[in-house]
């Protein structure tokens, strides 16, 4: 009898778990589960090119392509998982399993106390970014709160088109979960030298809605007016599903706890993309990932893995995301805890440093702006656990020395 | 003989740089951001693996690998 994979999720972790179980051989039914109305669309842009624009979403395949491979249920939302039945639950009824993948990604979080309305948006979705678009015009005020790479993405492509953005962050420095305080630090300032207002130590206190303007009013007493404020706050991964079902979840964020494999804590049930906990080897640590590059390599490990079980492979990665403010690369691969951080080329204030994170003889990370020669060999130099010396050769010429590579 | 060819679509390339983790005798970044594509269009069979991984690692789509005969 045919074997049915199901796969929970239909953005690029969903799809290529599904182009994955396919390239290991497996022949029998996948079932597509999305909860959005939307065929499978690329993420990154809708905080960069798609706020600016006014072109069309970029959407991975063509729908007749797409079916012609798999059994796609758009508009459907997993409402609950039964392991010991192989059973999952939608709004459209029960789908059976002979193996699973949960791909439900993340959601964005709201800010206590502030209610979502038509001027105080999330971006996660498409129809999200459609709402803010709308919003973002030449001479509005923007209110970004929260000093993340979505909330910096949202304010540099808010000002690139002409209107008037500010960054409202609790935190003393933005993004030291995901760069460490010193490139957070430098990094946060690319918003001053070009025109948008960061503030700092500074949290909303209410949001109040106005014939004309939202007022949000601040912890520093300052009253700020907005034609639309963004809520940055991060996202929170999407297993409100699973709860009960006995998959593991972390207790802290919720996500879904994995093996070394991929597999969660229920048989024949695997995870990937910004839900998944997992031990990567590479780094000798535990993490989840919300980013383009680890959902896309994941995921299609996980598919892999699920279609075949007896010859499943251990996922490792070295992690790498990119992100884009006022026209200028930020680029970063490894993990940002690390026992030290430094600059090894270019001032902090200039637009242009790479910064090393290492930890003992071994490089664990590497940050740059605009430097996009050196990132990639310093993330294979990472994988192939290479030191200091190594690194610095690669930053002085350019060079890898790891592979010998010539211009 | 069926052979493979390797396309860059310039226009949608932006120099984020995945290829070249794959694939770093084929692939670089240049400083500017441009990529620098190495030893021809022709992929051979022992370095079909990685060139798959780094056609389907691009996140901007703007590589393939087509098959032609010769």
């Amino acid at each position: 009898m045919s074997r049915r994979l199901v796969i929970v999720g239909a953005s690029l972790a969903g799809l290529r778990a599904a182009e994955g179980a396919r390239k290991a051989g497996f022949d029998g039914e996948v079932t597509l589960i999305g909860a959005e109305q939307h065929l499978p669309y690329d993420r990154p842009p809708l905080s960069k090119k798609y706020l600016t624009g006014d072109g069309a979403a970029d959407f991975y395949r063509a729908e007749a392509d797409l079916r012609a491979e798999l059994d796609l249920r758009l508009s459907t939302t997993a409402t609950s998982l039964h392991p010991d039945e192989h059973v999952v639950t939608t709004s459209e009824g029960n789908i059976s399993y002979d193996a699973l993948v949960i791909a439900t990604g993340a959601a964005a979080r709201s800010l206590p106390g502030v209610a979502d309305s038509s001027r105080v948006l999330t971006l996660r979705t498409l129809d999200d970014a459609d709402r803010l678009r709308a919003h973002i015009r030449p001479g509005a005020r923007v209110v970004v709160v929260g000093g993340g790479f979505i909330g910096a993405e949202i304010a540099s492509s808010a000002q690139q088109i002409g209107a008037q953005a500010t960054i409202v962050e609790a935190a003393r420095v933005p993004l030291v979960r995901a760069v460490g305080e010193m490139v957070g630090e430098t990094l946060s300032q690319l918003h001053a030298r070009n025109g948008v207002r960061l503030l700092t130590e500074t949290s909303v206190l209410d949001c109040i809605e106005t014939a004309f303007v939202q007022e949000i009013h601040l912890s520093s007493g300052e009253v700020l007016p907005a034609d639309v404020v963004v809520i940055g706050v991060g996202a929170a991964p999407a297993t409100e599903w699973l709860r009960g079902s006995g998959v593991e979840l972390d207790p802290i964020d919720g996500g879904v706890v994995c093996d070394a494999f991929l597999r969660t804590s229920v048989p024949d049930v695997y995870a990937a993309g910004d839900v998944a906990h997992w031990p990567n080897g590479l780094l000798d640590v535990t993490m989840r990932l919300e980013n383009w590059t680890n959902a896309a390599e994941q995921a299609g490990r996980a598919g892999a893995n699920a279609a075949d079980p007896e010859n499943a492979v251990a996922y490792e990665t070295v992690p790498y995301f990119w992100s884009e403010w006022y026209g200028q690369r930020i680029q970063f691969v490894g993990t940002p805890m690390a026992d030290r951080v430094e600059f090894l080329e270019g001032e902090r204030e200039e637009d242009r440093f790479v910064a090393l994170y290492t930890t003992g003889d071994r490089v664990v990370g590497a940050a740059t702006l605009n430097q996009p020669r050196k990132i990639m060999k310093l993330r294979r130099l990472i994988s192939e656990r290479g030191g200091p010396a190594a690194a610095q050769t690669i930053i002085d010429d350019g060079q890898s020395a790891a592979t010998g590579a010539t211009p | 003989m069926v052979t493979l060819k390797l396309e860059v679509d310039r226009g949608r390339c932006t120099g984020i740089g995945i290829c070249e983790s794959f694939a770093p005798d084929r692939f670089e970044v240049d400083d500017d951001g441009t990529l620098l594509v190495r030893g021809g269009e022709l992929v051979g069979d022992a370095e079909r693996e990685e060139i798959e991984r780094a056609v389907d690692g691009c996140p901007a789509a703007a590589l393939r690998l087509v098959e032609g005969v010769s």
